[in-house]
């Protein structure tokens, strides 16, 4: 009987812990699905981040890293600088992890180009800790910790890490997608897999963000979490190509 | 017979660690050690090796963790502010059972302090300095030749008991230039199969990682590491003792504070007072074994630091305080002089052991 259908060799057999309509599960796949297609697996190495996805290291069959919170891109850097031929080094980061306590390490790995793939996943909230607010939870959302709805004269405004990244001269490929509807996924997974391409090829800093859900800390359906990133989310983080040096390159 | 050459002992660490195999170094500027990453920057990329001036002190440590983990030797130096903020990163290195080298070359604190040499990250280096249960290897040169030495055996131990190794000098022993020998064995090649360098597609995949969410889990790596940790107390202290043969008075210091010392003692025993000095080398293991059987013999111990007195609660542990022990000191950056050593000795003798 053929098989039409099986969980990537970059997958290991450990349920995940996700939550029922998590994004996360679909985001490891695709992952999971270039690391196979690209046959790098036996070279790659992943450094999972804290928050949701701390237990990302059980998930990949790749050897893993736990990194402190935040800390990803400058584990990913020594990793990366160990055996430069050889690793291919992917870190895997939720908004609080790199957006807000890791924002120095996540805007001087991608100014000195660091040749590394992040993949990170933007859910508006910080969803290990309960669902209190992100530095890209937007104006006006409830939180934990932004009980009447995010007062922007209080406490600022969400961060558009793709937008802000863009800016840097180092910075190879930055892109947006989300993982809303069969259609988006397939070009999420074009874009993770530019990611890690870029990277074999030695073309630099490459991050793909990940607009993401979360149904129990948004307190919806996972139904309704998916018409909420639609009608909340993607008006406040366009997706799209950021930045492109490799486009660039192949245009002169 | 070797040829030595004259060194600053910021550079003689940094020449060390290339011998010892280092090839990574990752640092931030900080005064009185910014010759280390200096040296590194010159050196490294024309022997292969890679420097890299990170953005901070933490991203710094945690390029350290990420080359450690992939099995390779790899350092960082700093001094006393820096290596607060490295703290972090040196908890999830021993949680994570990482090997490593950090120096810390220390200024006067606390806060920012000044720049002047001192002692006062005592407390700090022989405690782990951040959250959670461990210990770090920690290794006290007192010459400029010790600073080599110290770096090659610091390496050795990290490796070889899977922790941290930290050199902690001063801001003297930094600045300070003296003939040193760098004739060093070719480092031995250390086996860790639990590297996270890619599994080439032969092995389960390994993990490195600090999060244990089960508490018996948790509460096993604590204990083994323990069991690692009372190991090494038993078989790695190191120390000097000068002129303890007959002495009735016992001075205890670490780097610079006991080249100070040694030269008021030779001025005391001149005088015909029975002096004589314990120098720990590793700070932890504290040497007890010396400790213990000087508690016998002398009437106290004095305690030379350039803190406010931090080393002395050691003392008083390894002799359970059965003798006396008290504190010469000066701190904020000032070095004690000869002659206030000696003054501190004249008057313990006067009073039959007693300041």
């Amino acid at each position: 009987m053929a098989v039409v259908f099986e969980k990537p060799h970059a997958l290991t057999d450990v349920p995940m812990h996700y939550c029922p309509g998590c994004t996360h599960g679909i985001i490891h796949r695709l992952v999971a699905e270039v690391i196979d297609e690209l046959g790098i697996e036996g070279r790659t190495i992943g450094i999972a981040p804290v928050g949701c996805s701390v237990m990302a290291y059980d998930y990949f069959n790749c050897d893993m890293i736990e990194a402190a919170h935040g800390r990803a891109p400058a584990v990913a850097t020594g990793v990366k600088r160990a055996d430069p031929d050889k690793h291919i080094v992917f870190t895997y980061q939720g908004d609080g992890d790199l957006a807000s306590i890791g924002m120095a390490e996540t805007v001087h790995a991608a100014a000195r180009n660091e040749n590394i793939t992040i993949i990170f996943v933007n859910n508006a909230i910080y969803g290990m800790t309960g669902g209190q607010m992100a530095p890209t939870s937007l104006p006006g959302q409830v939180t934990q910790t932004s009980p009447y709805g995010r007062d922007v004269n209080h406490c600022g405004y969400p961060i558009r890490v793709c937008e802000m990244l863009s800016e840097l001269e180092g910075a190879t490929y930055l892109e947006r997608v989300t993982v809303n509807n069969v259609a988006n996924i397939r070009k999420a997974k074009k874009a993770i897999k530019k990611a890690f391409q870029n990277q074999i090829d030695g073309k630099g800093f490459s991050l793909v963000e990940v607009v993401s859900t979360c149904p129990t800390n948004w307190g919806l359906t996972p139904k309704d979490a998916l018409t909420w990133l639609e009608e909340n989310m993607l008006p406040y983080y366009p997706l799209g190509v950021y930045k492109d040096k490799t486009a660039e390159e192949d245009a002169k | 017979m070797a040829e030595k050459v004259l060194m600053k002992g910021n550079e003689a660490i940094a020449e060390a660690a290339i011998c010892a195999g280092c090839r990574h170094y990752f640092g931030y500027p900080i005064t009185p050690q910014t010759e280390i990453a200096a040296y590194m920057a010159k050196k490294m990329p024309k022997i292969g090796g890679c420097f890299l001036q990170a953005e901070s002190e933490v991203a710094a440590i945690n390029m350290v963790y990420g080359v450690s983990a992939t099995g390779k030797r790899v350092m960082t130096s700093s001094s006393s502010p820096g290596i607060s903020l490295k703290a972090e990163g040196l908890s999830y290195m021993a949680g994570a059972d990482l090997p490593a080298l950090v120096v810390n070359v220390q200024r006067g604190g606390p806060g920012l302090g000044g720049i002047q040499p001192s002692q006062s990250d005592y407390f700090q280096a022989t405690r782990g300095g951040g959250h959670g249960d461990y210990r770090m290897i920690v290794l006290a040169p007192a010459s400029v030749q010790e600073m080599a030495s110290l770096t090659v055996k610091g390496f050795d131990l990290a490796d070889k008991y899977r922790m941290t190794a930290m050199i902690l000098a001063d801001g003297t022993m930094g600045q300070m230039m003296e003939p040193v020998s760098l004739d060093f064995p070719e480092p031995e090649k250390v086996e860790k199969p639990w590297a996270t360098n890619g599994t080439d597609m032969a092995r389960e995949h390994n993990i490195v990682n600090s999060l244990f969410l089960q508490p018996d889990a948790l509460e096993r790596t604590n204990f083994e590491r323990y069991e690692r940790y009372a190991y090494i107390e038993q078989h790695e202290a190191m120390w000097e003792e000068y002129r303890m043969e007959d002495a009735e008075i016992c001075v205890t210091a670490f780097g610079i504070a006991s080249r100070v010392a040694k030269n008021a003692i030779n001025e005391a025993r001149k005088q015909g007072i029975k002096v004589g000095m314990i120098r720990p080398i590793t700070l932890w293991p504290f040497p007890v074994a010396p400790f213990k059987a000087a508690a016998d013999k002398v009437k106290s111990f004095i305690s030379v630091e350039l803190s406010m007195g931090q080393m002395i609660e050691d003392i008083k542990l390894a002799t359970e305080c059965k003798k006396p022990v008290y504190l010469c000191n000066r701190a904020g950056g000032i070095i004690p002089s000869p002659d206030e050593v000696l003054a501190a000795i004249v008057k313990a003798n006067e009073n039959g052991g007693d300041l």
